[in-house]
């Protein structure tokens, strides 16, 4: 062995030694892993004993959250508008299912649910992941409940149980005012990082007062402190405490009016709205077609969705916020009082040869033989434009559109709605931003009688219909606990007020345009003023007959009595063919408000002609579309607040529809029964929109 | 009793008990039956199914390592190499059946018992090594021919074992062969150089040699945070478990991180954490004066061998215990990543029990030479 020098001397006293020196070494070493391993011991459960004992506890304690009762939303009276039913209800914990798919068909079986209901329930377990549970069915009856019930050990992962569920007594008629509950999506829960959001079975407000009022509404959930294993399963309960239930929010809406004027609009689209004149409280904002807040609890059905998306008459909008429309002739009223503080006498004479001529171009009054002489009175009853036509540009129209605003037209009202369209009152400045292009005499014309660019909502149209009766800013309220306000400030002086109420007392009672629009009653007379408002230009329809969204709307406002106005309102009917539309249904809303009882058996006649009141036509109009359309719909939007935000887009492409003529000289319609012939029953309404 | 555990002259006690290391024994009784009380509380509060089976295998592998300890010393010597030979085919065969049954397996099933070679070639290794260097002439250990040998004889079960893949059991093997081959007085620069060599090729290692599972355990020892409910999983509830025990710890059958099923593997591999939860630093400190005065007696036996063979022999016993115990108990507190080893006589499982007490008989082996032969000269 060529061995190196050092090596040579290796023998076996020197490998001996070597082995005690490295042992040493190794064993030294070792006792010094040992050292560092109980130092980290001690470093975990003694330096960190806190932090890893709280770890410990929170993986060991499950805090579940008992969704509390949700207050209650009541009309002035009290009377529930929105309330919580005790419920049986059947959910299922996918984790927990052995043949996911063949319980829930049993379940279908054993509940009764229909194939579309299964086949959503099955996406959304697809969809799912975890523990968390779906709904079922809520709502059941107690021997259905009893039938999921005994059939526990052969349904794995289903879970029956009582809690409580949004019920709204009045379906549909309540839907756009009050909204709907449903569960928080993922972006409200990063605004709002309460647990109780992602709580099962738990939905918080989507809409309307539901969400306007959502944390006075809401209450205090209850906990219940279980004992879990890693994998979920519930060992033992620790300790429960009670849910507290939500505050209520009273509001001013009178319950069965505004049941009552939804249901009153009938096949039409549109939207009712009366203010009361002295505090003004809005008792009731109906808007229809409508959907049914009720089947939004338990979240929409694909087919019941695609129903109410392809409705051209946008069942999913509040036209009472959202719904903008040229005001028409209803604008007239505003614009007399804009002449009398301009300081014309209303006694001063306007020649009516049936049309003015405007620069190079004759702006025809809605009667092509005229009106003769006419005074401001005779104006506003019958309607006339060349009055207005003349004197608008005599004044110009600075103070008319000063005036439209001074009544509530383009203004937001501080109401708690989740939002409002403010519409348009056009002046040169305005045009001049918004176009680009100079404010013309045409412009003016066409302004003075609501038409052009000029746009409002129902409620501004109510609002407009109260400060005018009353001469006083009205401010319009919504809850019982918000003071009346503007009542103070006179807008009128009392000698235009009680020119202009008379008028418009004539425009129902008298010589006017509203002829049967009187109330049944001797000692109550009911004033307002019509309206009909073109939507498209002349050559495309005529505005009464041919395609529905291409007939005029009818506007109607209101109030009574004449002579001490107590109540104020607006009708609005889309595309409903003229004033005629309008009007009577304002007659009946206001029947009923000072006589519930010939106010019903009204409605009920109408009814029985409809083929029944506003839910039942709902349910019967969706179990025809389900069978017509089978299964073959288009899926529901990922969630609910979709639906709404496509239709504020419907909404506002609607409204700028009027636009589009309002560079043109509008020819006015024929208001509504101006000579008192009788208007077409709603039947011959229906048979008309039947053969287009 | 002496300090080695050799017979008093006090005759109170007959001589054949008093001979026994006593002071080793005791550690490891207290051990055992402190492993199957917490076997008990991991299974719910039952002997069922861990604690009887766990007190079962020790007798009947004490006896195993009282056979061991039985043996003479040439027989022994006489028989390491064929040993070594029928380890390494049982290892070759437990590639071929798993070739064949299609994935990967790492025991032959002997119908009695499930048997893992990879286990026997620890300490069979070790035998194996210390063999070659009790026969190789002194002069020759600073030369080509001492690194030559020994890397075949542990690389080669080293690879097999990997195959399955097992990295924990091949580095158990390569550590307990580094300790015998430093022990034997092999050059320090040779080590050094290694040292050098395994820090270069561990990156390389890891990128290319381990398997996904692998890969990500080591990341998520790096920073177990990264991934909470995944890989690091283990690593924080282990935490949790050792963390939330406190000094004195929840108390016997009240932890509730075992009981709830957060800790993985609360009776095998993270048999500590179930231990610490619920008896505490105290408890910890406890389980590791026992492991402290079991290596401190291995040390001794070897110090005390009158022969190349038996020292290099007890030195790598000890050092392949130390190396369950550390890697294990580094694991369960985040200072070393997942590698599935399981603490010695705590941790429920046949194979490392049969392991480390193959070690601890082979020690008691030595002890008995060392007694019956007292020292001489160094020749082997």
């Amino acid at each position: 062995m060529a061995l190196r020098g050092a090596r040579s001397t290796l023998n076996p006293t020197k490998l001996k030694n070597a082995f005690d020196r490295r042992s040493f070494v190794v064993s030294t070493a070792m006792g010094g892993i040992g050292v560092l391993l109980a130092t980290r011991m001690a470093y975990l459960s003694i330096g960190e004993n806190e932090k890893y004992r709280t770890e410990a506890e929170s993986n060991r304690v499950n805090l579940t959250l008992i969704p509390p009762r949700r207050g209650w939303i009541l009309d002035r009276n009290g009377a529930p508008l929105a309330s919580n039913r005790a419920d049986f209800r059947v959910d299922i914990i996918p984790e927990r299912m052995n043949n996911p798919d063949a319980t829930i068909e049993q379940l279908g079986t054993l509940l009764g649910l229909e194939t579309d209901r299964i086949n959503d329930i099955k996406s959304k377990v697809e969809a799912s992941r975890g523990f968390r549970p779906i709904e079922v069915a809520s709502g059941l009856a107690y021997q259905d409940f009893a039938a999921v019930s005994v059939r526990l050990p052969d349904l794995p992962g289903v879970v029956p149980q009582r809690g409580f569920s949004r019920y709204y007594p009045t379906g549909p008629t309540v839907g756009h005012l009050i909204g709907y509950v449903g569960p928080a999506s993922a972006e409200e829960y990063e605004l709002d990082r309460n647990p109780l959001l992602i709580t099962p079975g738990y939905k918080i407000g989507k809409d309307g007062m539901e969400k306007q009022f959502e944390q006075t509404l809401r209450g205090v959930p209850g906990a219940r402190r279980v004992e879990v294993t890693a994998s979920g399963r519930i060992v033992r309960d620790l300790e429960t405490r009670e849910d507290i239930q939500g505050n209520a929010v009273r509001l001013t809406i009178d319950g069965p009016l505004q049941d009552y004027a939804a249901r009153r609009i009938g096949l039409e689209s549109g939207s009712v709205v009366v203010m009361d004149c002295q505090t003004g409280d809005l008792l009731c904002m109906a808007s229809m077609p409508s959907f049914d807040p009720n089947s939004f609890s338990d979240g929409i059905g694909s087919i019941e969705y695609s129903m109410l998306r392809e409705d051209e008459r946008v069942p999913l909008r509040n036209k009472v916020l959202k719904g903008l429309y040229p005001p028409g002739s209803t604008v007239k009223p505003m614009v007399s009082m804009a002449f009398l503080k301009e300081g014309i006498d209303p006694d001063e004479t306007v020649f009516c040869g049936g049309g003015l001529r405007v620069g190079n171009r004759v702006f025809r009054c809605w009667n092509r033989r005229g009106h003769g002489q006419v005074n401001m009175a005779k104006a506003i009853y019958q309607s006339c434009d060349v009055y207005y036509y003349h004197l608008a540009q005599r004044i110009g129209m600075d103070p008319i559109a000063a005036m439209n605003r001074r009544c509530g037209l383009g203004e937001e009202f501080p109401l708690p709605v989740t939002s409002q369209f403010y519409g348009t009152v056009p002046d040169p400045e305005w045009k001049l931003k918004k176009f680009g292009r100079e404010w013309q005499a045409f412009d003016t014309v066409n302004a003075t009688i609501g038409q052009g660019y000029m746009l409002a909502s129902p409620l501004q149209l109510a609002v407009s219909a109260a400060r005018v009766a009353t001469g006083r800013h009205v401010m319009p309220r919504l809850t019982m606990d918000t003071p009346p306000k503007g009542f103070d400030q006179v807008d009128f002086p009392p000698q235009h007020v009680a020119y202009v109420r008379q008028a418009m007392s004539d425009v129902v009672n008298g010589p006017g345009t509203a002829g049967r629009g009187r109330l049944p009653f001797d000692d109550i007379l009911m004033a307002g003023k019509t309206g009909t408002a073109q939507v498209v230009s002349l050559n495309i329809s005529d505005g009464r007959s041919g395609p529905w969204k291409y007939r005029d709307h009818g506007l109607f406002t209101f109030f009574a009595p004449f002579d001490n106005p107590r109540y104020a309102g607006a009708v609005v009917i889309e595309h409903g063919g003229g004033s005629g539309a309008a009007y009577p249904i304002a007659r009946d809303v206001m029947t009923f408000l000072f006589d519930p009882r010939q106010g019903l058996e009204k409605l009920r006649a109408l009814e029985a002609q409809w083929g029944g009141n506003a839910q039942e036509r709902l349910s019967a109009k969706y179990a025809a579309y389900a069978e017509a359309r089978g299964e073959i719909v288009s899926a529901p939007p990922r969630r609910d607040e979709d639906i709404f935000a496509r239709v504020e887009a419907e909404a506002r492409s609607a409204a700028e529809q009027s636009e589009e003529i309002a560079e043109q000289a509008v020819t006015p319609r024929p208001e509504a029964a101006p000579r008192g012939e009788p208007r077409p029953s709603p039947i011959e309404l229906i048979q008309n929109e039947a053969q287009p | 009793m002496s300090r080695f555990g050799e017979p008093a002259n006090t005759s109170l006690i007959p001589a054949p008990i008093a001979r026994q290391p006593w002071g080793m024994l005791i550690p490891l009784f207290l051990l055992v039956i402190f492993g199957a009380a917490v076997l008990y509380s991991a299974a719910g509060g039952a002997m069922q199914p861990f604690a009887s089976s766990h007190l079962i295998r020790f007798a009947v592998f004490m006896l195993m390592a009282a056979i061991i300890a039985s043996l003479p010393h040439p027989f022994v010597k006489f028989m390491t190499y064929p040993a070594y030979g029928i380890v390494l085919l049982l290892l070759l065969a437990v590639e071929i059946v798993g070739a064949i049954g299609g994935g990967s397996q790492r025991w032959l099933d002997l119908g009695f018992m499930r048997l893992q070679p990879s286990e026997i070639m620890k300490p069979v290794v070790v035998l194996a090594l210390a063999r070659f260097f009790s026969s190789l002439p002194p002069g020759m250990v600073g030369s080509w021919q001492a690194l030559a040998l020994p890397g075949v004889l542990i690389g080669l079960p080293m690879a097999l074992v990997l195959m399955q893949p097992d990295l924990g059991t091949s580095l158990a093997v390569a550590f307990g062969g580094a300790v015998v081959m430093l022990l034997a007085g092999l050059p320090i620069k040779w080590f050094a150089a290694g040292g050098a060599v395994a820090a270069v090729a561990a990156p390389i290692a890891f990128f290319f040699g381990l398997q996904d599972y692998q890969q990500r355990r080591v990341t998520t020892f790096l920073d177990p945070e990264s991934d909470p409910l995944g890989a690091g999983y283990h690593i924080t509830q282990s935490k949790i478990a050792i963390g939330s025990g406190g000094i004195t710890g929840k108390g016997f059958n009240q932890g509730s991180q075992s009981h709830l099923d957060y800790l993985p593997e609360p009776h095998t591999d993270f048999v500590f954490s179930t231990m610490a939860e619920e008896w505490g630093f105290i408890g910890g400190m406890f389980v590791m004066l026992m492991f402290a005065l079991i290596l401190r007696w291995g040390w001794r036996v070897a110090s005390a061998s009158n022969d190349r063979f038996s020292m290099l022999l007890a030195g790598g016993a000890t050092a392949t215990i130390f190396f369950y115990i550390a890697i294990n108990l580094m694991m369960v507190m985040g200072l070393a990543p997942v590698v599935g080893i399981p603490l010695p006589w705590m941790s429920h499982g046949g194979s490392s029990m049969l392991t480390n007490m193959i070690c601890i008989g082979l020690l008691m082996m030595v002890n008995r030479w060392n007694r019956m032969a007292p020292r001489r000269g160094l020749s082997s």
